[in-house]
């Protein structure tokens, strides 16, 4: 009686045999049901997800108040100043949706790293200005308790802008708006060039300005990385999706004038899940467009620019991607430690890398060259045909160089006046943009960040006043030009 | 194992983030941790108070680098970057006087402030809490020569890039010791042509100081830069090493 008991309690029935191993199958597997039972009751237990169906926690949440389009350091940066500038604390949920999570073509992390008060449009020089003083205090800012300080390897080399005889008015003019408005940054004749940096060349150059302090280039990766930690710690969602679509709702509306205008308020967006066709719709109020280059995308698929051409419904974001080439290249008898980021009159810049001897530089194409934007290639002709020969000319040690390595990213190029788009659409009624700074989006990030905050949280630009950058300059054709744009 | 949620109660967790940070439990089992850090982990409270625990540091420090303008203003720019200077621990001397440094208990004499117009000669900032907006105090000081800011925690790169102020006058200055210095920030003391002898030996945070001494060197042909030797960093071959231990000089 009990050896029968124990049997069937170990499993096998009467005559010795495993219970069910007349159907072919598995004996009663104990020890696998036991560890079924463990996890059937941990997933039911309140902290654990609940797996009772399947497990949705990489979609994102169906609601949030703020959805950010594009994770990079542009949206990152409204993120983390709206979550700093809200009042009371908590009270937004905010969602950063980001296509590609190891940011492969993304202009972040692919860019030179440089920053500069050197522009002509003086809101430009606020933001860098702005931007140079976060970067400063960035341990202050970003600071995440029980975490490492960031180092994010700041250079604070300067930058020299070199100008022929054709630009030299317009360097002077330069100089002065940007002293300013506080930069520090001084001219230089030919001679004084030649004295302080015997390696270049001036045959050719009128003037050159040259940017003591508050100027240099950084590492994007850090930058990038410490904003993502210390908005995760803020709460911040993350989602690793595409939008593919708004829902929005339609309002008619008359102008004072008599016009009939159409508003429209996004409503939800729907984020799709990589390699696979499940989408998630986010019930909105208020989104982000920080797409970067694909920023114009993201606008048609909110209605921005459908609409008869020459009117405000049918101007679009004329943001596109452009393709740009950074070199790196090894030379043993080039400048020394003080090299600052040269930019030659000719469009050609270069910087040092390390301590090995080691320069990035590039030279942006004209627009008769722009290469395709359809991959990032890098066009190993281009080094040799339009970086080189300009470089070699200013700086002679460079005649002999070695090219180490190369790559491509993307500028968000802004094809209206290449300066970012910033503020709300004044017919997409909660679509705010950040994008399309044409190469300069890294250096203006932390300021026009908490720009597009302020704008979101308070209505209006509170510290620096970004007006000029609003979307109606495109409709009214009110261009807010910058020299040199590289 | 299995492991439920009950234990994680009877620690009284809050919130669903408490909740969340101690479903990892090899970290709060991680040992030498401190109660405190602990305690943050689970309780809005005691993270809130450690980061009002780190700004008040960071607030102190600040408060140390305030600028005196009402001395500035009344004795002039050399009267304030020295007050400022021995109200940090530091040590001043004054162009044809001797040096004046606080005593044990951190007094000074005031005499300085009777000759507004002698200017400041030599600065010995070794040891001080000095940063970059305290900087302001000695960048005013038009005709210093001799500037010494050893082992000073808070003197980082971006110190260095305001020193072109004094490229006129500056001809000595050392930075042994700082950690928070690297050859970014070296890169820009080439603006002080003036310099005759630099300092930049122990500097943790340089990556290769070997190569960075050579690199200043050239940087600075007429200056005297004393750091690390060039060999450090290089692997020497067995034949150099014996030569080395055979006669100390070179053949």
């Amino acid at each position: 009686m009990l050896r029968r008991s124990l049997q069937f309690a170990l499993g096998r029935d009467v005559l010795g045999r495993g219970l069910g191993t007349h159907r072919g199958g598995s004996t009663l597997d104990w020890n696998g049901k036991m560890s079924e039972i463990k996890k059937k009751i941990q997933s039911v237990l309140p902290g654990g997800a609940w797996t009772q169906l399947h497990d949705t926690s990489y979609l994102p949440p169906e609601h949030s108040d703020v959805v950010i389009v594009g994770g990079g350091v542009m949206g990152l940066s409204v993120a983390y100043w709206l979550k700093r500038l809200e009042r009371p604390r908590g009270a937004i949920r905010v969602l950063v949706v980001e296509r590609d999570h190891t940011y492969s073509q993304a202009s972040t992390v692919l860019s030179v790293g440089g920053i500069r008060q050197q522009f002509s449009v003086p809101e430009n020089i606020q933001l860098s200005l702005f931007s140079i003083d976060f970067l400063r205090n960035i341990n202050e800012y970003l600071a995440v308790v029980d975490d490492p300080p960031l180092d994010i390897q700041f250079n604070p080399s300067g930058y020299l802008l070199l100008a022929s005889e054709k630009g030299a008015a317009v360097l002077e003019s330069n100089v002065r708006v940007q002293r300013q408005e506080g930069a520090k940054v001084c001219l230089m004749s030919p001679e004084q060039l030649r004295n302080k940096f015997p390696w270049i060349n001036p045959e050719g150059v009128a003037l050159a300005s040259y940017g003591m302090e508050h100027e240099g280039w950084f590492d994007p990766w850090s930058l990038l990385q410490g904003l993502r930690r210390k908005v995760q710690s803020m709460g911040v969602l993350f989602c690793q999706g595409e939008v593919t679509r708004f829902v929005s709702s339609s309002n008619h509306a008359e102008t004072p004038s008599g016009e009939e205008v159409t508003l429209k308020r996004v409503h939800e967006v729907h984020v799709k899940i990589d390699h696979s066709l499940e989408y998630q719709p986010v019930e909105c109020a208020i989104v982000i467009n920080a797409a970067g280059a694909w920023s114009g995308q993201i606008a048609e698929l909110a209605g921005v620019g459908k609409g008869p051409p020459g009117t405000l419904q049918g101007t679009k974001l004329p943001v596109e991607p452009r393709k740009r080439y950074v070199y790196l290249w090894n030379c043993p008898q080039g400048p020394g430690l003080e090299t600052p980021f040269v930019i030659d009159a000719s469009g050609a810049y270069f910087r040092r890398e390390g301590l090995g001897n080691n320069y990035l530089g590039g030279c942006s194409p004209t627009e008769e060259e722009e290469p395709d934007p359809e991959n990032l290639e890098v066009d190993h002709e281009f080094f040799q045909d339009k970086v080189w020969p300009p470089l070699a000319q200013r700086v002679p040690a460079f005649e002999s160089l070695k090219v180490r390595s190369a790559w491509a990213g993307y500028y968000d190029y802004n094809t209206f006046d290449q300066n970012g788009v910033v503020g709300p659409h004044p017919l997409v009624v909660n679509m705010y943009f950040a994008t399309g700074f044409s190469g300069h989006g890294l250096q203006q990030a932390p300021a026009v960040g908490r720009a597009v905050a302020e704008m979101v949280l308070h209505g209006n630009f509170q510290t620096i006043n970004l007006s000029p950058f609003l979307f109606n300059r495109f409709h009214l054709g009110e261009k807010v030009h910058e020299h040199n744009i590289i | 194992p299995l492991h439920l949620m009950a234990p994680v109660w009877n620690q009284g967790t809050r919130g669903i983030h408490g909740l969340s940070k101690a479903v990892a439990p090899e970290d709060s089992q991680r040992k030498g941790r401190s109660l405190l850090q602990f305690l943050a982990d689970h309780f809005y409270d005691v993270q809130a108070l450690r980061e009002y625990l780190l700004r008040k540091q960071v607030l102190k420090v600040h408060q140390k680098n305030r600028p005196f303008t009402h001395i500035k203003e009344r004795f002039g720019p050399h009267a304030a970057g020295a007050y400022f200077i021995l109200k940090q621990g530091g040590a001043v001397k004054f162009q044809g006087k001797e040096w004046i440094r606080p005593n044990t208990r951190g007094r000074f004499s005031l005499d300085f402030l009777k000759f507004p117009e002698v200017p400041v000669e030599a600065v010995d900032a070794s040891g001080s809490a000095i940063n970059y907006h305290g900087l302001d105090n000695l960048l005013a000081l038009k005709e210093l020569q001799s500037l010494w800011l050893r082992h000073c925690p808070h003197v980082d790169d971006w110190c260095l890039s305001r020193l072109h102020s004094l490229a006129n006058s500056l001809q000595e200055l050392s930075l042994a010791g700082c950690p928070r210095i690297s050859e970014r920030g070296l890169a820009c003391l080439h603006h002080l042509q003036n310099l005759r002898r630099l300092d930049i030996s122990d500097l943790p945070a340089v990556s290769n100081p070997g190569l960075t001494q050579i690199l200043v060197e050239e940087m600075l042909p007429n200056c005297e830069v004393l750091g690390a030797d060039w060999t450090q960093g290089l692997r020497l071959g067995p034949e150099e090493q014996s030569r080395d231990t055979a006669s100390p000089i070179p053949a």
